[in-house]
Parts: C-alpha cells; structure tokens; sequence
C-alpha cells in the first residue's frame, strides 16, 4: 500500500498520505462528539444519549425544541464559521508565506465589519428594525472582505507583482483606518445599534436561527470544493517567487484568486459570526503540526480545528458566566494572542 | 529642505505662530458663531450666556487639547520610529492606543472609576504593558528588531486588546454609551480638568524628548557604532520607552485612541529638516499640533451639526500616507 492517497479528476489533483487521512477520519469524530456534547450544556443540561434520542426525534418535546430550534443552528454556524474562517488562513498564510498572516491581521475581516455595520446602520429604520431582508448581510459583509482584499492587492503592487511583505504591511495600515470607520458608524447610529454592532464586530454566534445557517453553510461549502482545486497551486506558491515561475506556475493569477477565496470564505464566516479572530491564525498552525504544510492535508484539518476552536469558545462563551452573553470572539483572542507571541517567539531565528 | 539653523529656528518661530492662529481659529469656529470679541468678554467679563459657556467649557479646552494631544503623539511617534528604526512604527499601530484604553474601560466598566487622576494611571499601565509586550516580542530573535515582525506583533496586539475591550463593552451598554465617542479618539467634550490632569506627564514627555535628540543621532548611526562611541544604548531605548508611555498614554487618557498622526508626522518632519533629531523632534511636536488642531476643526463642518470623531479625520488623512510608506519600502 503506498503512502499517499493520490485524488485526480481533470484539473484538480491533491495528495494527502495515509496518515493525514486517518487524522481527518479522527478529527471529523471528535468534533461530531464535541457537537454532540455541546448540544447537551446549557441552562438545559441534556445527557449525550439523550441528546441523540432528541436529535433522531424521540426525545421529548421540549429537549427537541431546545437541541433542534435553539442550540443546533448556533453549534453549526460556529463550525461552519471557525471552518471558514481557519480556511481563509490557511491560504493567506501560504501565499504569503509568513506564518503570522491570518484574515484578521491584514484587514479582510475589517472590511467585512464595515460593510455589515453600514449595512445594519442603512438599513435600519428608527425602531432598530432591518428593512431589508437579513440574507442581504452576508452579501455585505462579502462584499466588504472581497473589496477589502481586492484593495489591499492593488496597493501592495509595485511594478512586476505583489511582494508578501509589502502586503502585509498595507494591511495593517488599511486595517486601522477601516476600523476608524466602523467606530464612526457606531458613533453616529443610535446607542441600540452600536451596542449590536459592538456584539457583532467581536464576534459572536448568539441567537443565530435556520436560516442564517442554511445561507452560511452553501456558502462555505462550496467555496471549499471550488478551493480544492487550488491546493496544488496553493503548495506551489510555498516555494516563493522564483521556483514557483519555473515550475510553471503562474504565481501572480494565482496568488490573486487564492487571495479572492481567502477573502470570499472569512466574508462569509464574519457575515453571521462576526469579527471572531485569530482562528484564521492559529487553526492552520495547529494543523500544520499535525499533518505537515502540504495543503491536500492541511486545509481538511485547519477546517476541522478552526471549527472546533469556535465551538468551544461559544460554549465558553455562553456558559462561564451565565445568564451573561460574551462574545466568542473575547476568547478567541484571549487565547488566540498569547498563541500568536508564542508563534513569534518559536520562529525568533527564521 | 531647511538645512541652515537660522532657517529652522525661524521655521520653528512661524509654527508656533501657526499654532496659535489655529488655536484661536479652533475656538471661532464651529456650529455656534462666535466673534473674537466674545471669546475674550467670555474669559474677561463672562456672562453666562450660551455662546460664553460653549467657549469656556467647550472650545476652548478641545482647542489646547488638540494641541497638547496632537504633539505628544507625533513626538511619540518619532521617538518610536527613531528606536525601532521602523517607518511605520506608532502609537496607534503597535497596540500602545490599545492597550491604555482597554485599561481605561476595565476601569470604568468593571471597578467604577471616575476619577481623572486613575484614568490617567490606567491608561499609562496600559500604554507601559502594551510597549513591553510588543517590543519583547518584536525584538526577540538573532535578527533583532525587525519591521515585519515588529508591526505583526503590534498589529496582533491591538487586536487583542480592543477586542477584549470590545468585550466588556457587549456587557455593559452604559459604559458603552460613556466611551463610544471617547474609543473613537475625539477631544470634543473634554474638561479642561482632564488635560490638567495629565499635562505633567505629557510635557516632562515633551521636555525629556527634546533633550533626547543628541542621543538619539547616536543611535541612528547603528547599534554597534553607538556602544563604540560609549553610549549605553540599553538605557537610551528605556528612555525612549518611558517618554512614549508618558506621551501616548497621557493623550489616550485625555482623548481616546487617536490613530496616524504618529506615523505621518515624524516623515513630514524628516521631510522638512533631515535627520537631526535634535530638530526633528521640535519640528514633529509642532507639526502633529497642527494636525490635530486642524483635523479637529475639519471634523465640525463634514456632517454638521454633528461632528465626526477626530479619530476617523486623522485615519482618513493617514491611510494612504501609510500606504505610501509600506510602498516606498521597508527593509526587512
């Protein structure tokens, strides 16, 4: 038996070994148990085999109400969203192939609040009611992340390409200045709206119904499949600028529409999560220790954890200090940014 | 552009005048006509109409706090860019912002403070954990100190502290409604109590600053070249650090996170007057004056009669200057 398992059909071909594939197999597992679990916790404690009786629609009636109507479209758009969100990540970490980039540090998540605070902010009318119909937002928030990358790119060209340095850079910089802007819609709108949009901008899955859920998850399902086509090219632009040419890989185009996929996944997690950050930074990492950086393996597994990290961090989040609401992304960054400065203090010498 | 000394001390001569006209311009203007005249019966003979309790409650205390503010973190800004020999190094992208108003709204919204001398000490402690964290981790490593990992480390966290602020906030909509307009970065509204408060902290920043200058060209010239020439290089970055604590701390404290006038300054002054610090840093303390001083006055008239906050003005100045920066360049 060899050791990889090969996947071709026409234009899209990956590699992933054997031991990638029982990690993915291992993961899948316990993230459907963590779900499982997590069904159960609440002010409504329900056992795990009760909980599945439930989900199967044995249970009684109010444990069905409760795992069906309230708990299950939360759990599912946090994985959805950390899947996303972990993906987004991945590939901004290869194309610019420093470890630290993730959707939150340069920019696209802030363009994508931006858009979805002036979305709430525009339409809604004097009683905080949305005028328009909410499947509107994640258009939104996707336009807002898309536009954001799109911008960044632009700016970061300089003559022949875009240098992984330069656009982080610009970034950051461009992250501050739309941040101010959000601010000022906050400012500007009723105290209602900021103290909403205040929620939405850390990032948080509360109160999520159907369907939020039915419009996030086609979205970041098939922005997957589409980017499966791309690992091998993703693995290309690994090499940096000059192997990659002379593989024949044209990096530029490439780089550009991984840079699309990037953003168009982290635009659709934060359309409903929110600004949940660092799990575009510390998924992929997480997963890159364990199956290694080529990203047949690599973009299953950092989906699978980002989902996981966000799972988590709601149970956390609506648990630890009940009847309180905090935000996911409060813990999230809380362990996210300790991560970080242990990321950079590990590659001290690269 | 100005390299003789005479120049430069009358260049330094015509932008306090500048300041002053803004100053002065700072208090005419704005939703509420006032006359010259008035503001000075409203200081000399005031008689508690309207336009004399907006000039003396309002006007006038957002103008020298425009000033005050504008300066201590353009001078931040330059001592920083000068100590981490990166051009994009500021208050408001390496976290320091940040972390002194996370400490601000714990304070507020969790233990109740009101008052102004513990805000100023909340928002010195946040500016001091910030910069350490940052330069720890910005200068950790056989390379040492450098920009890319220098702003990934600042970047990562601000983003860390105003999301943990942001946090706090979603529990407690009376706080938010208290520090929105304040997280913004804006100076309208302040007492001049407030700046009283930490005017101490932001002019020993400016004085130490100044005199800061001579060792600073010693230090441009290279780490190595510096301890040849027997300066205790470690002792003048922890100077450096102290005064860009006092400086951005003390201006978050008064007027909240204010963003870029710290990174563009500093380059304008260079622009101006080359390398000497010795003139960089007057000319930087002047200069960010005059930003902020006109910023704020700009801020009045876009969605009048409401006012943006000054904050987004500065960001909207400063982004594509920051853009310009990283495109010009940056050696890694």
């Amino acid at each position: 038996m060899s050791k990889h398992f090969i996947f071709r059909t026409g234009r899209a071909s990956f590699l992933m070994n054997r031991r990638a594939l029982q990690i993915v197999t291992g993961l899948v597992a316990v993230l459907l148990l963590m779900m499982i679990v997590s069904l159960g916790i609440g002010q409504l404690a329900i056992a795990p085999h009760r909980v599945i009786q439930a989900l199967l629609g044995i249970g009684t009636e109010m444990e069905r109400l409760v795992v069906w109507s309230f708990r299950m479209p939360r759990i599912l758009l946090a994985v959805f969203a950390g899947a996303g969100l972990a993906m987004s990540g991945a590939i901004l970490q290869g194309i610019i192939r420093n470890p630290l980039a993730s959707p939150d540090i340069i920019g696209i998540t802030a363009g994508a609040s931006f858009t979805t605070v002036a979305f709430l902010a525009l339409f809604s009318d004097r009683s905080n009611t949305l005028t328009v119909s909410i499947q509107w937002l994640p258009l939104a928030s996707f336009i807002g992340a898309v536009a954001m990358g799109f911008l960044v790119y632009l700016l970061s060209w300089k003559r022949s390409g875009v240098a992984p340095v330069r656009l982080v850079l610009i970034g950051v910089g461009l992250s501050a200045a739309v941040q101010a802007m959000t601010t000022m819609l906050m400012v500007l709108g009723p105290i209602f709206t900021a103290s909403r949009a205040n929620i939405w901008i850390t990032g948080s899955v509360n109160g999520t119904n159907w369907d939020e859920v039915l419009t996030v998850i086609p979205w970041i399902l098939t922005l997957t499949i589409v980017l499966f086509f791309y690992a091998r090219r993703l693995n290309m632009q690994e090499f940096g600028e000059e192997l990659a040419v002379n593989a024949g890989s044209s990096v530029q185009k490439d780089r550009f529409t991984l840079l699309f996929l990037s953003s168009a996944l982290a635009g659709g997690a934060v359309a409903f999560a929110g600004g949940i950050g660092f799990v575009g930074l510390m998924a992929p990492h997480i997963a890159r220790q364990l199956v290694g950086s080529s990203f047949g393996a690599l973009l299953p597994v950092s989906a699978l954890i980002g989902g996981m990290i966000v799972l988590i961090a709601d149970l956390i989040a609506r648990t630890a200090f009940a009847p309180l609401e905090i935000p996911a992304g409060v813990f999230t960054a809380a362990i996210g940014a300790p991560y970080f400065i242990y990321l950079l203090y590990r590659s001290r010498n690269k | 552009m100005i390299s003789t000394n005479p120049f430069r001390i009358g260049g330094i001569a015509a932008g306090l005048l500048l300041v002053l006209v803004l100053i002065w311009a700072s208090i005419i203007f704005g939703l509420t006509d006032v006359s010259s005249r008035m503001v000075i019966d409203s200081i000399y003979r005031f008689d508690q109409s309207n336009e004399h309790i907006i000039i003396r409650d309002s006007r006038i205390p957002r103008a020298f706090i425009a000033a005050a503010v504008g300066a201590s973190l353009a001078v931040a800004g330059t001592i920083m860019q000068g100590l981490t020999k990166n051009p994009l190094a500021s208050p408001s992208i390496f976290g320091i912002n940040a972390g002194a108003s996370f400490f601000v709204v714990l304070g507020i919204s969790f233990f109740g403070v009101a008052s102004l001398n513990a805000f100023t000490w909340l928002a010195f402690t946040g500016a001091a954990l910030a910069a350490a964290v940052v330069y720890i981790c910005g200068s950790m490593g056989r390379d040492g100190l450098t920009p890319i990992r220098l702003t990934l480390a600042g970047a990562a966290v601000a983003a860390l502290f105003s999301s943990l602020t942001q946090g706090m906030l979603t529990l407690d909509e009376r706080a938010l409604d208290q520090v929105l307009f304040w997280l913004a970065g804006s100076i309208e509204g302040r007492d001049l109590e407030l700046l009283l408060a930490v005017l101490p902290y932001l002019a020993a920043g400016l004085l130490f600053a100044l005199l800061m200058g001579r060792q600073m060209n010693v230090l441009a010239m290279g780490e190595d070249l510096a301890t040849g020439l027997g300066q205790r290089t470690v002792f003048v970055k922890l100077f450096g650090a102290v005064i860009v604590v006092l400086l951005a701390g003390g201006s978050v404290a008064v007027a909240g996170p204010i963003g870029f006038v710290g990174i563009i300054i500093p380059h304008i002054a260079r622009w101006l007057v080359g390398i000497d610090y010795r003139w960089v840093i007057p000319y930087s303390a002047i200069l960010g004056a005059l930003l902020l001083l006109a910023a704020d006055i700009g801020a009045r008239y876009i969605i009048m009669p409401a006012e943006v906050p000054v904050g987004v003005m500065t960001a909207a100045i400063g982004a594509p200057f920051f853009v310009w920066i990283a495109r010009r360049g940056i050696n890694e």
